[in-house]
């Protein structure tokens, strides 16, 4: 389970290490450390970094000195080695001061975060013992002192000459993103190879970002692919950037390059808490607060029919314009992301009438739940747009599971206790508007626009069986969008608190936030819930 | 939970504009002191109707309000929530969202008439406004038509008989073929008597519609298949002005000085100016006066406006007439201090004019832009659509007027004319009024769809612009090769980026210190600066005319590493520049296409575009068929 040939490119590329050879014993500790340090700076030594460049990537090391403030990074485990005797590698020459990671904690505008970066240029990247227990170092520590983990992935895979040791190196790496999840926030940055079992540890971190052309996620490569099943497919066509930010729902986004991926790495861990038990963070906000938003009033058709950016409506909202969205190019009939009102951060969810109505399928419903979960787990109100005509019916939906599936959507939002709010802005039909987030499940505030409809479907299909055989079905239509195809039967009921007014949206959740802050809510004690998997 | 702002890892992409801001002197909207009074003891209309749509609906209601009319506006089904719509006492939907099913409907505009009990309707222009039928219809039902009369509108509608009756009138004509040409074949032989290029109009197409310029046989007769019928006229390279009128029912006729509307795409006026730089007095006299002959000829009554082509020589001969309001007539409106609208109305209602013609005044200069929502990179503008996500007037900058018929959150469709707005400026000088305008358009916020401000603000700070050497051909002439967009100086290179730089820390650009100051407030559009001691006002946005990004030095050196991205070959795909709806294709899967060749042609907003082959190739496949609905970027052929 690794990349084929990177290891043995090692073994063969050993002559160029001469350089690195010195005897030990004329050499004072001073000095000694000093070579060490020398040593592991620059990791597989000048050719591979070179190497590495011209494959348009950026070193372990120039990668966390652009992800974490000047000056702010302190290494851990500088001087860890593999500890492996066979093949020759206890020969000297195959030792590299702090192996094939790098490991350690700094600051993110300031604030603390713990980090790895996988050396490419040492072994590929390959994970032994040694590299297993410098990750597994850190994460210990980020959890004892509450700190997200950032991984930095770029690495051919296990270390075969380790065998076993680097199995298990693996299965401890995963004990502890298990362990950590939902105590810290952990981070994947996909930067290069990722295969076999290590794609196990993105898949278990919160979110899993890749970089476009240069990053690859997948259990057995392509070689392997053909020999099992015959099917000729590119490395990036099985497990690209592309593929897993459209196609498999793995990645939640991908990035240009190295550079952009951590600039982007940087903004987006603004938005997140440092723990389960810190508050997210605030940020100035130029933005007023009770800004009105004048084009929301018009931005719902007036034929149901007709669709509009749910997007629109998100970005008029949120402080600054500013949304970093989650899998913008995966179910996008769904859009969920991160913002922030009033200087806070917030998760945003909002179904897309744009793509497929707005519906819930599985992979919008399985979006949309991993999502809700991230937040309630790290304190982050959640704000719910909600146009939704339903699920969406057929057989592909029914054999998949929608059923099992929708579950956890309504599952995430219903065991939720942070401040949650919910603005109705058109549709909400049938089941699926009990599980957008409705008053049923605990929604703190819950909205309506003027154009809202909240019923059991659409007036056709309703009169359809209501008034099945009979004739008058259009006026028995008419009937029934008076009396339903309108936010009053929801209103009447509690079930909605208020009607607003659109453009005054932003100013009313800002309110509700600052009320909801204080908000304080658990559910009965239990080992664990048991969410439809 | 330290308030902290990113310090790297910052990308904005900065919108730069130029030059002073105004905006905290907020002095309140003065524009078009209007030197006619309401008169509220007049007698007048007690309800009009609209016919039409956007600014100009807009721009007539506001004038009936201050004449204490009530307004009756006329939608269709995509326009109800349209700020005309809103903004008029009452509304009646007339149709489904194609303008033949609903503004020019005039079955369902007659009933909206009746309805509302409206004693007069007032065009505004296209639709209806030279639409003889419709006046006669109208009259039938003894409604007022706020224009000219029926004879009028025949008469000038048809390019040849207008000719002949200016000929008769004494008014200088062109020379040229006035007839209908059969089919291409004469078309070609016509036009290489009078020599190229020629224009080449429909009969009764108006305000550049069916217009085209032929330079050379195979151009003449390619527009044989667009057009059946049409006439040639010479275009020289010249000026376009405009001459307003305004006559009563009782035989009197003013001008009302001329408009420079040469600065043109697609034979559609982007710019226009009042009063011209080039003519003089004696020359202005003169074409005044062979206007107001023209119109006494065809016993015109309301206001319209006699175009004159003009050569270098300032000769100037008539090219046509238009019986309507024109777009451009806020510019004449602000140097004369006449409310055309009023005007309109008071003759419609037969009374005589208030003014004689030593009455009209030329005060100071005015400038319009026409904001557009199209792409100005694009052969200097193929239409765009979209949701104006943001929208700012620069209304609290003085002397500038804005006439626009949307708001934040409307629609940009592809079934109505994708014109934002007119933004006019004001000044006693022309100098003044360019310096007006270049401000409003650095303070104009437009979010949602592309737009034409880059273009419009390049025309007006132009050398040849300011200096105005001003002709038809300006565009064509100063961008041989399309608009690219401004090309930054130096100097507003380094400005631009130390301004972006500056958003995060201070700033040294290439060695040298650069000052920048401001109250900005990251939230806003509007970035109002000091940079070195000079005002300006930036724009940040997303999608802008320049790129920057604010790496930190780190993050800028190790950039050098990534991999350049091979853009997509474009050779080999055809997709749609624009929005529209596709009017032909002529090959299928298989056909062989040399490098040229038309494939397809999608029509948006009045025009027809020939979509051709970028390369000699085999046809792949046809992923379009004619009547469909195509958005941009679509994809139309493939070639192998």
């Amino acid at each position: 389970t690794r990349s084929p040939r990177s290891a043995d490119r090692f073994v063969v590329a050993k002559g160029l290490q001469n350089a690195r050879c010195y005897s030990v014993k004329h050499l004072s500790v001073q000095e000694r450390i000093e070579k060490k340090r020398k040593a592991a700076l620059t990791g597989g030594g000048q050719l591979r970094i070179a190497a590495q460049h011209k494959r348009g990537k950026l070193t372990a090391r120039e990668r966390l000195e652009l992800l974490l403030d000047p000056d702010s990074f302190v290494e851990c485990d500088m001087f860890v080695e593999h500890r492996c005797s066979d093949f020759g590698m206890e020969a000297d020459h195959n030792k590299y001061p702090g192996d094939s990671v790098v490991t350690g904690q700094g600051r993110i505008n300031g604030r603390l975060v713990y980090v790895f970066s996988q050396d490419f240029t040492v072994f590929g990247g390959s994970l032994s013992g040694a590299h297993a227990q410098k990750v597994c170092k850190i994460m210990d520590q980020a959890m004892m002192v509450g700190a997200p983990v950032i991984g930095l992935n770029d690495s051919g895979g296990a270390r075969i000459q380790e065998g076993v040791e680097s199995l298990a190196g693996y299965a401890d790496i995963f004990l502890r993103n298990v362990m950590a999840s939902g105590v810290v926030p952990q981070i994947s940055l996909i930067m290069g190879p990722c295969a076999g079992g290590a794609v196990y540890s993105p898949a278990l971190t919160d979110f899993t970002f890749m970089v476009k052309d240069t990053s690859y996620l997948f259990i057995t490569g392509p070689d392997v692919v053909k020999s099992v099943t015959n099917e000729d497919v590119t490395q990036e066509e099985l497990g690209g950037a592309k593929t897993h930010t459209t196609v498999s729902g793995v990645a939640h986004r991908a990035f240009e390059n190295d550079v952009d991926a951590l600039l982007n790495l940087r903004d987006f861990f603004n938005f997140l808490p440092l723990s389960n038990k810190d508050p997210a963070p605030v940020t100035e906000c130029h933005d007023p607060r009770d800004r009105p938003v004048p084009g929301l009033d018009t931005i719902v058709p007036f034929e149901s029919t007709k669709a509009y950016d749910m997007l629109d409506i998100v970005h008029g909202i949120v402080d600054e314009r500013e949304f970093f969205e989650i899998m913008p190019n995966y179910a996008k009939n769904i859009v969920v992301g991160f913002a922030r009102m009033n200087g806070r951060t917030v998760g945003i969810v909002g179904n897309q009438p744009k793509v497929a109505s707005g519906c819930l399928d599985i992979n919008s419903s399985v979006k949309g739940a991993r999502f809700v979960r991230f937040c309630d787990a790290f304190n982050i109100p959640i704000i719910t747009f909600v146009d939704v005509p339903g699920f969406l019916p057929g057989t592909a939906q029914e054999y998949g599971g929608i059923i099992r599936h929708g579950a956890k959507l309504l599952y995430a939002f219903a065991e939720a206790t942070i401040p949650k709010i919910t603005v109705i802005t058109r549709k909400a039909y049938g089941g699926a508007y009990d599980v957008m987030s409705s008053k049923h499940l605990r929604g703190d505030v819950n909205y309506a626009w003027p154009s809202a409809e909240v019923a059991v479907m659409g007036a056709k299909g309703a009169v359809q069986i209501i008034f099945r055989g009979k004739e008058n079905q259009a006026e028995a239509e008419a009937e029934y969008v008076e009396k339903f195809a309108n936010p009053f039967p929801a209103a009447v009921r509690g079930f909605v608190d208020d009607i607003i007014q659109p453009s005054t949206t932003r100013k009313r959740i800002c309110r509700d936030l600052e009320v909801l802050a204080s908000k304080k809510q658990t559910n009965p004690w239990k080992k664990h819930a048991n969410i439809p998997l | 939970m330290a308030a902290y702002r990113s310090a790297a890892g910052f990308q904005r992409v900065l919108h730069a504009v130029k030059h002073v801001c105004f905006s905290k002197q907020r002095c309140g909207v003065i524009i078009c002191r209007y030197s006619t009074v309401y008169d509220p003891n007049e007698k007048t209309f007690d309800k009009i109707l609209i016919a039409n749509r956007g600014e100009i609906a807009c721009r007539v209601i506001k004038t009936c309000k201050k004449m204490g009319i009530k307004t009756v506006a006329v939608h269709s089904d995509v326009d109800s929530s349209a700020v005309h719509v809103k903004v008029a006492d009452e509304a009646v939907c007339v149709g489904p969202a194609p303008t033949s099913k609903s503004y020019l409907n005039m079955d369902a505009i007659m009933n909206a008439i009746k309805q509302t009990g409206a004693q007069a309707v007032h065009p505004g222009y296209g639709f209806l406004s030279e639409n003889k039928e419709f006046a006669k219809r109208l009259a039938a039902e003894g409604v007022t038509f706020i224009g000219p009369d029926t004879h009028a509108i025949q008469a000038m509608g048809d390019k040849i008989e207008s000719k002949l009756i200016a000929k008769a009138a004494k008014v200088n004509t062109i020379p040229g073929f006035d007839g209908v040409v059969k089919d291409a074949k004469e078309a070609v032989k016509i036009a290489g008597e009078i020599g190229y290029p020629v224009m080449i109009k429909a009969s009764a197409g108006g305000g550049g519609k069916g217009m085209r310029i032929a330079w050379n046989d195979e151009e003449t007769s390619d527009m044989g298949f667009f057009l059946s019928g049409h006439i040639s006229d010479i275009c020289a390279n010249g000026f376009c002005w405009c001459l307003q009128v305004l006559a009563d029912k009782h035989g009197n006729a003013l001008w009302l000085n001329e408009r420079e509307c040469s600065i043109q795409r697609r034979n559609q006026k982007v710019v226009e100016e009042a009063p011209s730089t080039f003519l003089d007095p004696d020359t202005r006299r003169a074409m005044g006066e062979q206007a107001v002959s023209l119109a006494n000829a065809v016993k015109y009554s309301s206001a319209g406006t006699v175009e004159f082509l003009v050569d270098s020589k300032k000769n100037f001969y008539f090219l046509e007439m238009n019986t309507r309001l024109q777009v451009e007539h806020p510019i004449t409106e602000c140097i004369t201090g006449l409310d055309l609208v009023q005007q309109m109305i008071r003759i419609a209602k037969g009374y005589k004019l208030q003014h004689k013609q030593s009455d009209i005044p030329i005060n100071g200069w005015a400038v319009e832009s026409r904001v557009y929502a199209e792409d100005p990179y694009k052969s200097f503008g193929l239409p765009s659509i979209g949701r104006l996500s943001q929208y700012q007037e620069p209304l609290d900058l003085p002397n500038v007027r804005v006439d626009s018929g949307i708001q934040e959150g409307s629609d940009i469709s592809i079934y109505y004319d994708p014109m934002i707005s007119k933004l006019v400026t004001y000044g006693k000088t022309r100098e003044e009024a360019l310096k007006k305008m270049e401000d409003a358009l650095d303070n104009y916020v437009i979010r949602g769809v592309t737009h034409n401000i880059p273009l419009l603000r390049e025309i007006i700070v132009h050398p040849r612009f300011v200096s105005g050497v001003i002709s038809t051909k300006f565009l064509p002439e100063v961008y041989p090769d399309g608009f690219k967009g401004h090309m930054l100086t130096a100097g507003e290179r380094r400005e631009l980026l130390a301004t972006a730089a500056a958003l995060y820390v201070a700033v040294e650009i290439d060695g040298e210190k650069v000052e920048v100051s401001g109250e900005w407030n990251l939230a806003s559009a509007l970035l109002p600066i000091t940079i070195n001691g000079k005002h300006r006002t930036l724009q940040v946005c997303k999608h802008a005319c320049f790129k920057l990004r604010v790496l930190s030095k780190l993050a800028a050196s190790l950039s050098k590493h990534m991999p350049e991205k091979v853009p997509e070959d474009t050779s080999s795909i055809l997709r749609s520049p624009m929005p529209g709806s596709v009017v032909a294709v002529s090959v299928k899967p298989g056909d062989n296409v040399a490098e040229g060749q038309e494939i397809c042609v999608i029509e948006a907003m009045k025009m027809q575009n020939s979509m051709t082959a970028a390369k000699t190739a085999k046809v792949k496949s046809v992923h379009c068929k004619a009547g469909d609905t195509v958005g941009e970027g679509d994809l139309l052929v493939e070639l192998e």
